[in-house]
Protein backbone atom coordinates (compact mmCIF):
# COMPACT_ATOMS: atom_id res chain seq x y z
CA UNK A 1 0.00 0.00 0.00
CA UNK A 2 1.35 3.26 -1.25
CA UNK A 3 0.75 6.29 1.11
CA UNK A 4 -0.50 9.32 -0.61
CA UNK A 5 0.40 11.70 2.03
CA UNK A 6 3.86 10.27 1.84
CA UNK A 7 6.43 13.67 0.80
CA UNK A 8 7.51 11.58 -1.51
CA UNK A 9 4.86 10.72 -2.85
CA UNK A 10 3.79 12.88 -5.64
CA UNK A 11 7.63 13.52 -6.88
CA UNK A 12 7.56 9.26 -7.02
CA UNK A 13 4.39 9.09 -8.79
CA UNK A 14 5.59 11.91 -11.45
CA UNK A 15 9.18 10.48 -12.14
CA UNK A 16 6.93 6.63 -12.67
CA UNK A 17 4.57 8.26 -14.89
CA UNK A 18 7.26 10.11 -16.88
CA UNK A 19 9.61 6.66 -17.58
CA UNK A 20 6.04 4.43 -18.55
CA UNK A 21 5.10 6.99 -20.74
CA UNK A 22 8.86 6.65 -22.13
CA UNK A 23 8.56 2.99 -22.54
CA UNK A 24 5.48 3.09 -23.60
CA UNK A 25 6.02 5.63 -26.52
CA UNK A 26 9.29 3.86 -27.21
CA UNK A 27 7.61 0.63 -27.54
CA UNK A 28 4.71 1.44 -29.49
CA UNK A 29 6.57 3.95 -31.89
CA UNK A 30 8.99 1.46 -32.95
CA UNK A 31 6.37 -1.26 -33.40
CA UNK A 32 4.26 1.36 -35.51
CA UNK A 33 7.60 1.63 -37.64
CA UNK A 34 8.07 -1.80 -38.00
CA UNK A 35 4.55 -2.14 -38.24
CA UNK A 36 4.30 0.30 -41.45
CA UNK A 37 7.68 -0.87 -43.12
CA UNK A 38 6.54 -4.94 -43.07
CA UNK A 39 2.51 -4.29 -42.85
CA UNK A 40 2.09 -1.62 -45.98
CA UNK A 41 4.19 -4.19 -48.40
CA UNK A 42 2.78 -6.83 -47.29
CA UNK A 43 -1.25 -5.47 -47.87
CA UNK A 44 -0.33 -4.27 -50.86
CA UNK A 45 1.09 -8.02 -52.06
CA UNK A 46 -2.41 -9.43 -50.23
CA UNK A 47 -4.29 -6.99 -53.12
CA UNK A 48 -2.22 -7.52 -55.77
CA UNK A 49 -1.81 -11.37 -56.04
CA UNK A 50 -5.87 -11.56 -56.21
CA UNK A 51 -7.43 -12.87 -59.45
CA UNK A 52 -6.71 -10.09 -61.55
CA UNK A 53 -4.41 -7.94 -59.63
CA UNK A 54 -1.44 -5.96 -60.34
CA UNK A 55 1.19 -8.90 -59.07
CA UNK A 56 -1.30 -11.99 -60.13
CA UNK A 57 1.16 -13.42 -62.02
CA UNK A 58 4.99 -12.46 -60.80
CA UNK A 59 7.71 -13.12 -62.96
CA UNK A 60 5.27 -14.27 -65.35
CA UNK A 61 3.62 -17.49 -62.98
CA UNK A 62 0.08 -17.21 -62.68
CA UNK A 63 0.77 -20.46 -59.93
CA UNK A 64 3.52 -18.05 -58.22
CA UNK A 65 0.97 -15.45 -57.60
CA UNK A 66 -1.94 -17.71 -56.20
CA UNK A 67 0.75 -19.39 -54.09
CA UNK A 68 2.10 -15.96 -52.41
CA UNK A 69 -1.53 -14.70 -51.78
CA UNK A 70 -2.21 -17.96 -50.23
CA UNK A 71 0.58 -17.77 -47.93
CA UNK A 72 0.09 -14.20 -46.61
CA UNK A 73 -3.44 -14.47 -46.38
CA UNK A 74 -2.78 -17.55 -44.15
CA UNK A 75 -0.25 -15.64 -41.72
CA UNK A 76 -2.61 -12.38 -41.84
CA UNK A 77 -5.75 -14.72 -40.68
CA UNK A 78 -3.38 -16.64 -37.91
CA UNK A 79 -2.01 -13.36 -36.62
CA UNK A 80 -5.40 -11.79 -36.14
CA UNK A 81 -7.07 -14.66 -34.64
CA UNK A 82 -4.70 -15.61 -31.84
CA UNK A 83 -5.47 -13.56 -28.61
CA UNK A 84 -2.22 -11.57 -28.01
CA UNK A 85 -1.70 -12.87 -24.40
CA UNK A 86 -0.81 -16.12 -25.89
CA UNK A 87 0.61 -14.92 -28.86
CA UNK A 88 2.90 -12.64 -26.36
CA UNK A 89 4.29 -15.91 -24.31
CA UNK A 90 4.80 -17.95 -27.98
CA UNK A 91 6.55 -15.61 -28.88
CA UNK A 92 9.11 -16.00 -25.96
CA UNK A 93 11.31 -17.84 -28.03
CA UNK A 94 11.34 -15.54 -30.99
CA UNK A 95 11.91 -12.75 -28.94
CA UNK A 96 14.52 -14.52 -27.39
CA UNK A 97 16.70 -14.88 -30.30
CA UNK A 98 15.82 -11.37 -31.89
CA UNK A 99 16.06 -9.49 -28.97
CA UNK A 100 18.63 -12.01 -26.48
CA UNK A 101 15.67 -11.40 -24.07
CA UNK A 102 11.69 -11.12 -23.21
CA UNK A 103 11.97 -8.94 -20.41
CA UNK A 104 11.86 -4.98 -21.11
CA UNK A 105 10.02 -2.42 -23.54
CA UNK A 106 12.49 -3.75 -26.00
CA UNK A 107 11.42 -7.47 -26.38
CA UNK A 108 7.86 -5.96 -26.02
CA UNK A 109 8.32 -4.52 -29.43
CA UNK A 110 8.40 -7.95 -31.19
CA UNK A 111 4.75 -9.58 -29.97
CA UNK A 112 3.97 -5.95 -30.62
CA UNK A 113 4.56 -5.64 -33.96
CA UNK A 114 3.70 -9.35 -34.50
CA UNK A 115 0.22 -8.45 -33.72
CA UNK A 116 -0.05 -5.28 -35.36
CA UNK A 117 1.38 -5.88 -38.69
CA UNK A 118 -1.50 -8.65 -39.92
CA UNK A 119 -4.23 -6.11 -38.05
CA UNK A 120 -2.72 -3.06 -40.37
CA UNK A 121 -2.25 -5.35 -43.76
CA UNK A 122 -5.69 -5.93 -43.74
CA UNK A 123 -6.32 -2.12 -43.47
CA UNK A 124 -4.30 -1.35 -46.52
CA UNK A 125 -5.52 -4.08 -48.60
CA UNK A 126 -9.31 -2.04 -47.63
CA UNK A 127 -7.40 0.99 -48.36
CA UNK A 128 -6.05 0.16 -51.71
CA UNK A 129 -9.06 -2.03 -52.75
CA UNK A 130 -11.08 1.12 -52.53
CA UNK A 131 -8.65 2.95 -55.13
CA UNK A 132 -10.74 3.29 -58.94
CA UNK A 133 -9.45 0.61 -60.77
CA UNK A 134 -9.77 3.38 -64.02
CA UNK A 135 -6.95 5.01 -62.23
CA UNK A 136 -4.86 1.86 -63.07
CA UNK A 137 -5.65 1.44 -65.84
CA UNK A 138 -5.22 4.89 -67.06
CA UNK A 139 -1.88 4.52 -65.16
CA UNK A 140 -1.37 0.97 -67.46
CA UNK A 141 -2.05 2.52 -70.75
CA UNK A 142 0.91 5.67 -70.35
CA UNK A 143 3.34 2.67 -70.20
CA UNK A 144 3.77 2.66 -66.47
CA UNK A 145 5.60 -0.02 -64.35
CA UNK A 146 3.87 -2.31 -62.05
CA UNK A 147 5.89 -0.25 -59.22
CA UNK A 148 5.23 2.84 -60.41
CA UNK A 149 1.51 2.15 -60.45
CA UNK A 150 1.70 0.58 -56.60
CA UNK A 151 4.73 4.21 -55.56
CA UNK A 152 2.55 6.98 -58.16
CA UNK A 153 -1.40 5.83 -58.08
CA UNK A 154 -2.15 3.29 -55.68
CA UNK A 155 -0.82 4.63 -52.16
CA UNK A 156 -0.99 8.47 -53.03
CA UNK A 157 -4.35 7.93 -53.66
CA UNK A 158 -5.32 6.08 -50.46
CA UNK A 159 -3.37 7.71 -48.04
CA UNK A 160 -5.63 9.12 -46.30
CA UNK A 161 -7.46 6.30 -45.87
CA UNK A 162 -4.30 4.51 -44.66
CA UNK A 163 -3.70 7.58 -42.51
CA UNK A 164 -6.94 6.28 -40.80
CA UNK A 165 -6.45 3.04 -40.53
CA UNK A 166 -2.93 3.26 -38.99
CA UNK A 167 -4.35 5.13 -36.50
CA UNK A 168 -6.83 2.39 -35.86
CA UNK A 169 -3.55 0.33 -35.36
CA UNK A 170 -1.83 2.81 -33.41
CA UNK A 171 -4.62 3.02 -31.01
CA UNK A 172 -4.76 -1.15 -30.62
CA UNK A 173 -0.74 -1.11 -30.19
CA UNK A 174 -1.17 0.95 -27.41
CA UNK A 175 -4.10 -0.99 -26.21
CA UNK A 176 -1.58 -4.46 -26.49
CA UNK A 177 1.40 -2.55 -24.73
CA UNK A 178 -0.75 -1.95 -21.48
CA UNK A 179 -0.69 -5.81 -21.48
CA UNK A 180 2.96 -6.83 -22.00
CA UNK A 181 3.37 -4.53 -18.81
CA UNK A 182 1.94 -7.95 -16.78
CA UNK A 183 5.06 -9.91 -18.03
CA UNK A 184 7.38 -7.12 -16.94
CA UNK A 185 7.26 -5.34 -20.38
CA UNK A 186 7.74 -2.63 -18.45
CA UNK A 187 5.31 1.06 -19.61
CA UNK A 188 2.30 2.61 -18.44
CA UNK A 189 0.61 -1.04 -18.41
CA UNK A 190 3.43 -2.09 -15.86
CA UNK A 191 2.49 0.97 -13.89
CA UNK A 192 -1.28 0.34 -14.16
CA UNK A 193 -0.24 -2.94 -12.71
CA UNK A 194 2.74 -2.65 -10.32
CA UNK A 195 0.88 0.30 -8.19
CA UNK A 196 -2.82 0.48 -9.12
CA UNK A 197 -3.43 -3.50 -9.07
CA UNK A 198 -0.78 -4.85 -6.58
CA UNK A 199 -0.58 -1.77 -4.38
CA UNK A 200 -3.83 -0.33 -4.21
CA UNK A 201 -2.91 3.28 -5.52
CA UNK A 202 -5.95 4.46 -7.28
CA UNK A 203 -4.41 7.70 -8.12
CA UNK A 204 -1.54 5.96 -10.36
CA UNK A 205 -4.72 4.11 -12.19
CA UNK A 206 -6.55 6.77 -12.92
CA UNK A 207 -3.47 8.86 -13.70
CA UNK A 208 -2.30 6.13 -16.27
CA UNK A 209 -5.78 5.75 -17.19
CA UNK A 210 -5.69 9.67 -18.60
CA UNK A 211 -2.05 9.88 -19.78
CA UNK A 212 -3.09 6.82 -22.32
CA UNK A 213 -6.61 8.34 -22.97
CA UNK A 214 -4.65 11.50 -24.20
CA UNK A 215 -2.20 9.68 -25.85
CA UNK A 216 -4.91 8.06 -28.20
CA UNK A 217 -6.78 11.90 -28.39
CA UNK A 218 -3.80 13.17 -29.62
CA UNK A 219 -3.04 10.86 -31.91
CA UNK A 220 -6.48 10.39 -33.40
CA UNK A 221 -6.52 14.44 -34.07
CA UNK A 222 -3.00 14.19 -35.87
CA UNK A 223 -4.58 11.62 -38.16
CA UNK A 224 -7.44 12.93 -38.66
CA UNK A 225 -5.93 16.06 -39.78
CA UNK A 226 -3.34 14.61 -41.65
CA UNK A 227 -5.92 12.59 -43.75
CA UNK A 228 -7.60 15.41 -44.38
CA UNK A 229 -5.13 17.58 -45.61
CA UNK A 230 -4.30 14.60 -47.72
CA UNK A 231 -7.49 14.03 -48.97
CA UNK A 232 -8.95 16.14 -52.31
CA UNK A 233 -12.06 14.35 -53.00
CA UNK A 234 -14.83 17.00 -53.77
CA UNK A 235 -16.31 17.46 -49.90
CA UNK A 236 -20.07 16.47 -49.26
CA UNK A 237 -22.57 19.22 -50.09
CA UNK A 238 -23.83 20.73 -46.73
CA UNK A 239 -26.46 19.41 -45.63
CA UNK A 240 -29.75 21.00 -46.16
CA UNK A 241 -31.15 20.13 -42.42
CA UNK A 242 -28.40 23.03 -41.55
CA UNK A 243 -30.16 25.18 -43.25
CA UNK A 244 -32.72 27.69 -41.30
CA UNK A 245 -36.15 27.67 -43.03
CA UNK A 246 -38.94 30.44 -42.38
CA UNK A 247 -42.11 29.12 -42.33
CA UNK B 1 -1.35 3.44 -88.30
CA UNK B 2 -3.75 1.07 -86.93
CA UNK B 3 -4.14 -2.24 -88.04
CA UNK B 4 -6.25 -4.24 -86.44
CA UNK B 5 -6.91 -7.90 -88.41
CA UNK B 6 -9.20 -10.81 -87.09
CA UNK B 7 -9.26 -9.66 -83.64
CA UNK B 8 -11.44 -11.91 -81.45
CA UNK B 9 -12.11 -11.61 -77.91
CA UNK B 10 -13.83 -14.49 -75.35
CA UNK B 11 -14.89 -13.65 -71.99
CA UNK B 12 -14.91 -16.91 -69.84
CA UNK B 13 -15.30 -20.17 -70.86
CA UNK B 14 -16.84 -23.29 -72.21
CA UNK B 15 -20.27 -22.64 -71.37
CA UNK B 16 -20.67 -19.42 -69.73
CA UNK B 17 -18.48 -17.70 -72.65
CA UNK B 18 -19.13 -14.94 -74.01
CA UNK B 19 -17.86 -13.32 -77.34
CA UNK B 20 -17.13 -9.74 -77.14
CA UNK B 21 -15.47 -9.03 -80.04
CA UNK B 22 -15.87 -11.64 -83.25
CA UNK B 23 -13.12 -11.72 -86.19
CA UNK B 24 -12.63 -7.68 -86.13
CA UNK B 25 -10.88 -6.18 -89.51
CA UNK B 26 -10.04 -1.87 -88.92
CA UNK B 27 -7.68 -0.08 -90.48
CA UNK B 28 -7.05 3.34 -89.41
CA UNK B 29 -5.16 5.80 -91.50
CA UNK B 30 -2.37 7.76 -90.13
CA UNK B 31 -3.94 11.51 -89.31
CA UNK B 32 -7.47 10.80 -89.76
CA UNK B 33 -9.94 10.70 -86.69
CA UNK B 34 -11.80 7.35 -87.17
CA UNK B 35 -15.31 6.79 -84.49
CA UNK B 36 -16.31 3.42 -84.12
CA UNK B 37 -20.37 4.15 -82.85
CA UNK B 38 -22.41 1.44 -81.33
CA UNK B 39 -24.97 0.68 -78.71
CA UNK B 40 -23.87 -0.06 -74.98
CA UNK B 41 -22.93 -3.74 -75.13
CA UNK B 42 -21.50 -3.88 -78.54
CA UNK B 43 -18.33 -4.46 -77.55
CA UNK B 44 -16.84 -0.58 -78.18
CA UNK B 45 -14.78 -0.30 -74.74
CA UNK B 46 -13.58 -4.39 -75.42
CA UNK B 47 -12.11 -2.55 -79.19
CA UNK B 48 -10.74 0.56 -77.77
CA UNK B 49 -9.01 -1.52 -74.96
CA UNK B 50 -7.65 -4.02 -77.47
CA UNK B 51 -5.69 -1.39 -79.47
CA UNK B 52 -3.17 -0.63 -76.32
CA UNK B 53 -3.74 -4.34 -75.26
CA UNK B 54 -5.68 -3.15 -71.95
CA UNK B 55 -7.76 -5.83 -73.09
CA UNK B 56 -5.36 -8.70 -74.27
CA UNK B 57 -7.70 -10.05 -77.66
CA UNK B 58 -8.22 -13.91 -77.88
CA UNK B 59 -6.67 -14.07 -81.15
CA UNK B 60 -5.83 -11.84 -84.12
CA UNK B 61 -2.91 -9.08 -84.24
CA UNK B 62 -3.34 -5.34 -83.50
CA UNK B 63 -0.77 -3.42 -85.02
CA UNK B 64 0.25 0.58 -84.18
CA UNK B 65 2.51 2.76 -85.65
CA UNK B 66 4.24 -0.14 -87.82
CA UNK B 67 4.85 -2.47 -84.42
CA UNK B 68 2.50 -5.47 -83.96
CA UNK B 69 1.72 -5.03 -80.42
CA UNK B 70 0.28 -8.62 -79.80
CA UNK B 71 3.71 -9.82 -80.22
CA UNK B 72 5.36 -7.66 -77.59
CA UNK B 73 6.85 -8.60 -74.05
CA UNK B 74 5.28 -7.11 -71.13
CA UNK B 75 8.23 -4.71 -71.06
CA UNK B 76 8.44 -3.80 -74.90
CA UNK B 77 4.72 -3.24 -75.05
CA UNK B 78 5.02 -0.88 -72.20
CA UNK B 79 7.51 0.88 -73.52
CA UNK B 80 4.90 0.78 -76.80
CA UNK B 81 2.05 2.12 -75.02
CA UNK B 82 3.92 5.88 -74.72
CA UNK B 83 3.14 6.10 -78.06
CA UNK B 84 -0.87 5.44 -77.67
CA UNK B 85 -2.73 8.01 -75.40
CA UNK B 86 -6.11 7.06 -73.87
CA UNK B 87 -8.52 9.46 -72.62
CA UNK B 88 -11.51 7.75 -70.52
CA UNK B 89 -15.11 8.71 -70.38
CA UNK B 90 -15.09 9.09 -66.33
CA UNK B 91 -11.57 11.11 -66.56
CA UNK B 92 -9.51 8.62 -64.05
CA UNK B 93 -7.74 11.53 -62.87
CA UNK B 94 -5.70 11.19 -59.77
CA UNK B 95 -7.65 12.99 -57.20
CA UNK B 96 -4.38 13.57 -55.02
CA UNK B 97 -2.94 15.74 -57.65
CA UNK B 98 -3.56 19.51 -59.07
CA UNK B 99 -4.01 19.66 -62.98
CA UNK B 100 -0.09 20.14 -63.46
CA UNK B 101 0.43 17.10 -61.03
CA UNK B 102 -1.65 15.05 -63.68
CA UNK B 103 -0.16 15.83 -66.53
CA UNK B 104 3.30 15.30 -65.36
CA UNK B 105 1.94 11.86 -63.95
CA UNK B 106 2.85 11.13 -67.35
CA UNK B 107 5.76 12.61 -68.34
CA UNK B 108 7.08 11.09 -65.36
CA UNK B 109 6.07 7.76 -66.07
CA UNK B 110 8.17 8.23 -69.12
CA UNK B 111 10.79 9.76 -67.36
CA UNK B 112 11.30 13.24 -67.64
CA UNK B 113 12.23 14.99 -64.86
CA UNK B 114 13.10 18.37 -63.04
CA UNK B 115 12.76 21.98 -65.06
CA UNK B 116 11.83 19.78 -68.50
CA UNK B 117 8.99 18.24 -66.96
CA UNK B 118 7.28 21.39 -65.30
CA UNK B 119 8.00 23.16 -68.77
CA UNK B 120 6.36 20.06 -70.42
CA UNK B 121 3.36 19.90 -68.38
CA UNK B 122 2.48 23.79 -68.69
CA UNK B 123 3.19 23.47 -72.60
CA UNK B 124 0.45 20.96 -72.97
CA UNK B 125 -2.06 22.33 -70.43
CA UNK B 126 -1.90 25.75 -72.36
CA UNK B 127 -2.23 23.69 -75.48
CA UNK B 128 -5.44 22.12 -73.66
CA UNK B 129 -6.47 25.47 -72.80
CA UNK B 130 -6.41 24.81 -69.09
CA UNK B 131 -3.18 26.88 -67.70
CA UNK B 132 -4.91 28.83 -65.47
CA UNK B 133 -6.22 26.20 -63.79
CA UNK B 134 -2.64 24.00 -63.34
CA UNK B 135 -2.94 24.10 -59.26
CA UNK B 136 -6.56 23.13 -58.87
CA UNK B 137 -7.22 19.93 -57.83
CA UNK B 138 -9.96 17.79 -60.13
CA UNK B 139 -12.17 18.20 -57.49
CA UNK B 140 -12.67 21.80 -58.33
CA UNK B 141 -12.93 21.49 -61.82
CA UNK B 142 -15.81 20.92 -64.27
CA UNK B 143 -16.12 17.63 -66.49
CA UNK B 144 -15.12 19.34 -69.14
CA UNK B 145 -12.07 21.02 -67.80
CA UNK B 146 -11.17 17.11 -65.97
CA UNK B 147 -11.19 15.80 -69.98
CA UNK B 148 -9.41 18.84 -71.04
CA UNK B 149 -6.63 17.15 -68.18
CA UNK B 150 -7.14 13.79 -69.27
CA UNK B 151 -6.43 14.53 -72.74
CA UNK B 152 -3.12 16.81 -71.48
CA UNK B 153 -2.01 13.55 -69.63
CA UNK B 154 -2.77 11.51 -72.55
CA UNK B 155 -0.29 14.12 -74.73
CA UNK B 156 2.40 13.99 -72.13
CA UNK B 157 4.07 10.79 -73.74
CA UNK B 158 4.14 12.80 -77.43
CA UNK B 159 1.70 9.65 -78.49
CA UNK B 160 0.96 9.16 -82.41
CA UNK B 161 -2.24 7.86 -81.59
CA UNK B 162 -4.75 8.95 -79.27
CA UNK B 163 -7.31 6.63 -78.16
CA UNK B 164 -10.80 7.56 -76.71
CA UNK B 165 -12.98 5.33 -74.53
CA UNK B 166 -16.42 7.69 -74.75
CA UNK B 167 -14.58 10.70 -74.03
CA UNK B 168 -18.27 12.89 -74.23
CA UNK B 169 -20.39 10.48 -73.04
CA UNK B 170 -20.74 12.01 -69.25
CA UNK B 171 -20.60 15.75 -70.15
CA UNK B 172 -23.14 18.09 -71.68
CA UNK B 173 -23.85 18.72 -74.92
CA UNK B 174 -22.02 22.09 -75.25
CA UNK B 175 -19.18 20.65 -73.36
CA UNK B 176 -19.00 17.78 -75.40
CA UNK B 177 -18.67 20.06 -78.52
CA UNK B 178 -16.03 22.07 -77.10
CA UNK B 179 -14.15 18.75 -76.23
CA UNK B 180 -14.47 17.40 -79.96
CA UNK B 181 -13.29 20.84 -81.15
CA UNK B 182 -9.93 20.17 -79.02
CA UNK B 183 -9.89 16.63 -80.59
CA UNK B 184 -10.01 17.83 -83.47
CA UNK B 185 -7.24 20.52 -83.02
CA UNK B 186 -4.91 18.39 -81.73
CA UNK B 187 -5.67 16.16 -84.56
CA UNK B 188 -4.46 18.93 -87.04
CA UNK B 189 -1.62 20.59 -84.93
CA UNK B 190 0.02 17.25 -83.79
CA UNK B 191 -0.58 15.25 -86.66
CA UNK B 192 -2.57 12.79 -84.26
CA UNK B 193 -4.38 9.99 -85.33
CA UNK B 194 -7.29 9.21 -82.98
CA UNK B 195 -9.73 6.38 -82.55
CA UNK B 196 -12.89 7.20 -80.82
CA UNK B 197 -15.72 4.99 -79.67
CA UNK B 198 -19.12 6.38 -79.08
CA UNK B 199 -22.72 6.22 -78.92
CA UNK B 200 -23.76 9.31 -80.26
CA UNK B 201 -23.67 9.97 -83.70
CA UNK B 202 -23.30 13.77 -83.49
CA UNK B 203 -19.74 12.91 -82.18
CA UNK B 204 -19.53 10.99 -85.55
CA UNK B 205 -20.68 14.11 -87.40
CA UNK B 206 -18.78 16.46 -85.99
CA UNK B 207 -15.22 15.62 -86.24
CA UNK B 208 -14.47 11.94 -87.96
CA UNK B 209 -13.44 11.32 -91.46
CA UNK B 210 -14.03 7.65 -91.39
CA UNK B 211 -16.48 5.41 -88.92
CA UNK B 212 -16.98 1.87 -88.20
CA UNK B 213 -20.38 0.44 -87.24
CA UNK B 214 -20.11 -2.30 -84.17
CA UNK B 215 -22.87 -4.55 -82.98
CA UNK B 216 -22.79 -7.59 -81.01
CA UNK B 217 -19.02 -7.37 -81.32
CA UNK B 218 -19.42 -7.54 -85.24
CA UNK B 219 -18.25 -4.72 -87.41
CA UNK B 220 -21.30 -4.19 -89.69
CA UNK B 221 -19.73 -1.35 -91.97
CA UNK B 222 -17.38 1.10 -91.92
CA UNK B 223 -15.31 3.18 -94.49
CA UNK B 224 -15.14 7.04 -94.91
CA UNK B 225 -17.67 9.37 -94.16
CA UNK B 226 -17.90 10.60 -97.47
CA UNK B 227 -18.15 6.68 -98.93
CA UNK B 228 -20.75 5.37 -96.54
CA UNK B 229 -22.91 8.46 -97.67
CA UNK B 230 -22.89 6.79 -101.02
CA UNK B 231 -23.12 3.42 -100.28
CA UNK B 232 -26.78 2.00 -101.11
CA UNK B 233 -28.18 0.99 -98.30
CA UNK B 234 -25.67 1.96 -95.65
CA UNK B 235 -27.31 1.94 -92.01
CA UNK B 236 -24.84 4.64 -90.85
CA UNK B 237 -25.90 7.23 -93.56
CA UNK B 238 -29.41 6.35 -92.55
CA UNK B 239 -28.21 7.11 -88.84
CA UNK B 240 -26.42 10.29 -89.71
CA UNK B 241 -29.50 11.35 -91.46
CA UNK B 242 -32.84 10.27 -89.98
CA UNK B 243 -35.90 11.43 -92.01
CA UNK B 244 -38.36 9.32 -90.27
CA UNK B 245 -41.01 7.15 -91.37
CA UNK B 246 -43.50 9.23 -93.92
CA UNK B 247 -46.45 7.33 -95.13
CA UNK B 248 -46.69 7.95 -99.09
CA UNK B 249 -49.42 8.28 -100.85
CA UNK B 250 -51.19 5.04 -102.77
CA UNK B 251 -49.45 5.44 -106.48
CA UNK B 252 -46.57 7.33 -105.97
CA UNK B 253 -43.34 6.47 -105.45
CA UNK B 254 -41.12 7.97 -103.06
CA UNK B 255 -36.96 8.02 -103.36
CA UNK B 256 -34.27 9.03 -101.21
CA UNK B 257 -31.59 11.00 -102.74
CA UNK B 258 -28.36 11.26 -100.65
CA UNK B 259 -25.96 13.84 -101.65
CA UNK B 260 -22.64 14.92 -100.78
CA UNK B 261 -19.64 16.87 -101.93
CA UNK B 262 -20.23 18.90 -105.07
CA UNK B 263 -23.54 17.74 -105.50
CA UNK B 264 -24.95 19.76 -102.84
CA UNK B 265 -24.88 23.02 -104.02
CA UNK B 266 -26.70 21.91 -107.18
CA UNK B 267 -30.24 22.47 -107.85
CA UNK B 268 -31.49 19.33 -108.19
CA UNK B 269 -35.40 19.04 -107.30
CA UNK B 270 -35.45 22.04 -109.31
CA UNK B 271 -34.10 20.48 -112.51
CA UNK B 272 -36.18 17.08 -111.96
CA UNK B 273 -39.39 19.34 -111.79
CA UNK B 274 -38.82 21.74 -114.74
CA UNK B 275 -36.58 18.97 -117.04
CA UNK B 276 -39.71 16.66 -116.07
CA UNK B 277 -42.50 18.53 -115.41
CA UNK B 278 -42.98 16.88 -112.24
CA UNK B 279 -45.12 17.89 -109.23
CA UNK B 280 -42.29 16.81 -106.51
CA UNK B 281 -42.82 16.38 -102.68
CA UNK B 282 -40.25 16.91 -100.44
CA UNK B 283 -41.08 14.61 -97.80
CA UNK B 284 -38.22 14.87 -95.75
CA UNK B 285 -34.61 16.09 -95.58
CA UNK B 286 -31.29 16.50 -92.67
CA UNK B 287 -28.15 18.56 -94.36
CA UNK B 288 -24.97 18.21 -92.07
CA UNK B 289 -21.47 19.59 -92.72
CA UNK B 290 -19.65 16.62 -92.31
CA UNK B 291 -15.66 16.65 -92.81
CA UNK B 292 -16.36 20.41 -93.47
CA UNK B 293 -18.16 19.08 -97.04
CA UNK B 294 -22.17 19.67 -97.26
CA UNK B 295 -24.04 16.14 -97.11
CA UNK B 296 -27.33 15.44 -96.70
CA UNK B 297 -30.54 12.96 -97.61
CA UNK B 298 -33.68 13.94 -98.87
CA UNK B 299 -37.20 11.53 -99.50
CA UNK B 300 -39.12 12.89 -102.08
CA UNK B 301 -42.37 11.87 -103.65
CA UNK B 302 -42.80 11.85 -107.45
CA UNK B 303 -46.23 11.15 -108.64
CA UNK B 304 -46.78 7.53 -110.27
CA UNK B 305 -45.19 4.09 -110.28
CA UNK B 306 -41.36 3.41 -110.16
CA UNK B 307 -41.80 2.41 -113.47
CA UNK B 308 -43.18 5.41 -114.57
CA UNK B 309 -40.63 7.48 -113.09
CA UNK B 310 -37.40 5.46 -114.90
CA UNK B 311 -36.70 8.33 -116.47
CA UNK B 312 -36.14 11.02 -114.14
CA UNK B 313 -34.17 8.55 -111.85
CA UNK B 314 -31.69 7.10 -114.15
CA UNK B 315 -30.89 11.30 -114.48
CA UNK B 316 -30.63 11.64 -110.78
CA UNK B 317 -28.25 8.60 -111.13
CA UNK B 318 -26.01 9.68 -113.88
CA UNK B 319 -25.46 12.94 -112.10
CA UNK B 320 -23.51 10.83 -109.75
CA UNK B 321 -26.33 11.09 -106.87
CA UNK B 322 -27.59 7.63 -105.03
CA UNK B 323 -31.21 7.41 -105.67
CA UNK B 324 -32.70 4.54 -103.46
CA UNK B 325 -36.45 4.09 -104.45
CA UNK B 326 -38.47 3.26 -100.65
CA UNK B 327 -41.56 3.59 -101.58
CA UNK B 328 -42.83 1.05 -104.15
CA UNK B 329 -46.01 2.40 -105.12
CA UNK B 330 -48.35 0.66 -103.33
CA UNK B 331 -48.42 2.56 -100.07
CA UNK B 332 -45.75 0.49 -98.14
CA UNK B 333 -42.29 1.50 -97.46
CA UNK B 334 -39.60 -1.19 -99.05
CA UNK B 335 -36.61 -2.57 -96.64
CA UNK B 336 -33.90 0.15 -96.92
CA UNK B 337 -35.70 2.85 -95.67
CA UNK B 338 -35.51 2.40 -91.84
CA UNK B 339 -34.24 5.59 -90.36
Amino acid sequence: MIDPTAPDFWSGLFQVLLVGTGETLYMVGVALLLTVLIGLPLGIVLVGTERGGLFEAPFGSRRLGRVINRVVEFIVNLGRSVPFIILMVALIPLTRLIVGTFIGSTAAIVPLAVVAIPFFARMVEIAIKEVDSGLIEAAESLGATRWQIVSKVLVPESLSTLILGLSTTVTSIINFSAMVGTVAGGGLGQVAIQYGYQRYSTIHMVAVIILIFVIVMILQGLATWLARRFSHRARPARSRASVPTAI
Amino acid sequence: MISVKHVSKTFGSGASATTALDDINLEVASGEIFGVIGQSGAGKSTLVRAINLLERPSSGTVTVDGEELTVLSPDQLRLARRKIGMVFQHFNLLAGRTAQGNVELGLEIVGVTGEERRRRSLEILDLVGLADKAHSYPSELSGGQKQRIGIARALAGNPKVLLSDEATSALDPETTRSILDLVKKINVQLGLTVLLITHEMDVVKRICDSAAMLENGRILEQGSIVSLISTSGSRLAHQLFPLGEVPPHAGNTVIEITFSGGSADRPVIAQLARNYGLDVSILGAAVETIGGNQAGRTRLELPGTPLANAAPIADLRSQGLLVEIVGDGAGTIVEGSRA
